[in-house]
C-alpha cells in the first residue's frame, strides 16, 4: 500500500515532507540515469569541455533542451536556432508553473524561486500528485524542494559520470533505465480519468503526439498537449453547460 | 559558435519560461476559463511525452506491434494503473515488464 495515501490529512514536519518528497522522486530520478550520463559524453563527444558540458547541466537543467543543443550543434546551427528550439520546448513548463501556481502563492519569493527554476517535466508530476492526493499543508513546499534537489544532484551527477566514463558504457541507452519515466508518467495519468473530457484530453494528445512526431525541435510534443487541453476544455464546457449545477472536478 | 553565450542564454530563456508565473503571483490570478483548462495540462502534458516515446523506441520509426517492448509493458502498465490506481505497484510491474521482454524474452 502506498504509504503517502495512508498519512493524507496529516501535518508532517519538514524534515518527513523531504523525506517522502524524495522518496517519491526516486523512481524518475532513476528513469534520468541514462540520460544524463549519454548527454554527457554526447556533449564532450561534440567538442563541448567538461566544464562547458557541467555548465549546461548546472545553469540550463532541462534534458530536452541540452539534447537539441548538442545535436544542433553538430548541425552547425546559429545560436538563434538553438534559443528558439529551448524556448519551444520548453514552453510546456509554463503551463506547468501555471498548474502549480495556487500552492506556492503564499511562499516567499526566496523558496518560490527555486521551486520555479527547478520545476521539471518529473517534479511536475511528482507535485501535481502530491498536491491532488494530499493537498498542501504547512510544510508541502519542503516535499517540492525535495523533488527539485533530489532531480538536479541527479542530474549533475550522472552529466558527470557521462563526462568521465561515458564512452565505456556505449550502450546505456539500451539497458531500458528510460523507462522508469514512462511508467512514472503512465502511474500519475491513469488514476486522474475519471471523466470523459480527461480521457478525451489524453486520446487526443496520444493521437496528436504521434502524428505530429516528426515535426522538429519536438513540436508535437507541444501540439499534442494543447490539443488534449482544447479537447478537454471543449468537452468539460459542453457538459457543463448541459448540468450546470453539476459539481466540477478542482 | 561561442558555447558559453549559447548556455547562458539557454537558462535565462528557461527561467523566462519557468519563473514569471511564480514571481508575480500574488498580483494575477487565471481568468476561470484557464483554470478549467489547466485542469488538463497534467494528462494531456504527461501523455504526449509518454506516447511518442513509446511508440518510436528509436526515436524516428513508428513502431506499433507486439515486437515492440516499451508498447507491450506500457499497454499493462497503463491497465495496472487504471486498476490499482497505485504508482509504485504501476511503476514496479510496467518495469519489471519491460526488462523482462527486453532481456530475457526478445520477441
Amino acid at each position: 500500500m502506498d504509504s503517502t495515501l495512508e498519512n493524507a490529512g496529516a501535518v508532517r514536519s519538514r524534515g518527513a515532507e523531504f523525506a517522502l518528497g524524495l522518496r517519491d522522486t526516486l523512481p524518475l530520478m532513476m528513469g534520468s540515469i541514462a540520460f544524463g550520463v549519454i548527454f554527457g559524453t554526447l556533449a564532450t563527444g561534440a567538442g563541448l569541455s567538461v566544464w562547458q558540458t557541467m555548465a549546461m547541466s548546472l545553469f540550463v537543467f532541462s534534458g530536452s533542451a541540452q539534447f537539441i543543443a548538442i545535436l544542433l550543434l553538430g548541425m552547425n546551427s546559429s545560436v538563434w536556432v538553438v534559443w528558439f528550439a529551448t524556448l519551444v520546448l520548453n514552453l510546456r513548463h509554463l503551463l506547468y508553473a501555471a498548474t502549480l501556481v495556487d500552492e506556492v502563492r503564499h511562499l516567499s519569493q526566496a523558496w518560490r524561486f527555486p521551486l520555479a527554476a527547478f520545476l521539471t517535466d518529473e517534479t511536475f508530476a511528482v507535485m501535481e500528485r502530491r498536491y491532488r492526493m494530499q493537498g498542501g499543508g504547512p510544510n508541502a513546499h519542503w516535499y517540492y524542494i525535495a523533488s527539485c534537489i533530489g532531480m538536479y544532484v541527479n542530474w549533475q551527477f550522472w552529466t558527470l559520470i557521462g563526462i568521465t566514463v561515458g564512452s565505456e558504457f556505449p550502450d546505456i541507452r539500451n539497458w531500458g533505465l528510460q523507462f522508469a519515466m514512462v511508467v512514472s508518467f503512465i502511474g500519475i495519468v491513469m488514476p486522474l480519468l475519471e471523466t470523459r473530457p480527461y480521457w478525451a484530453a489524453t486520446v487526443v494528445a496520444g493521437i496528436v503526439s504521434v502524428v505530429a512526431n516528426p515535426l522538429p525541435y519536438k513540436l508535437g510534443l507541444m501540439l499534442g498537449a494543447l490539443a488534449g487541453i482544447a479537447v478537454g476544455l471543449a468537452l468539460d464546457l459542453k457538459q457543463r453547460g448541459l448540468q450546470p449545477a453539476a459539481e466540477t472536478r478542482s | 559558435m561561442n558555447i558559453p553565450v549559447m548556455i547562458l542564454g539557454m537558462a535565462l530563456i528557461n527561467l523566462a519560461i519557468r519563473w514569471p508565473v511564480y514571481l508575480f503571483a500574488n498580483h494575477f490570478r487565471f481568468p476561470p476559463l484557464i483554470e478549467r483548462a489547466l485542469a488538463f495540462v497534467p494528462v494531456a502534458v504527461l501523455t504526449a511525452i509518454i506516447v511518442p516515446t513509446v511508440l518510436y523506441p528509436d526515436d524516428k520509426t513508428l513502431d506499433i506491434s507486439w515486437h515492440n517492448p516499451s508498447l507491450l509493458a506500457a499497454v499493462l502498465a497503463a491497465v495496472v494503473g487504471r486498476v490499482t490506481k497505485n504508482l509504485f505497484a504501476t511503476i514496479g510491474i510496467g518495469m519489471a515488464v519491460y526488462l523482462l521482454l527486453r532481456w530475457w524474452l526478445p520477441l
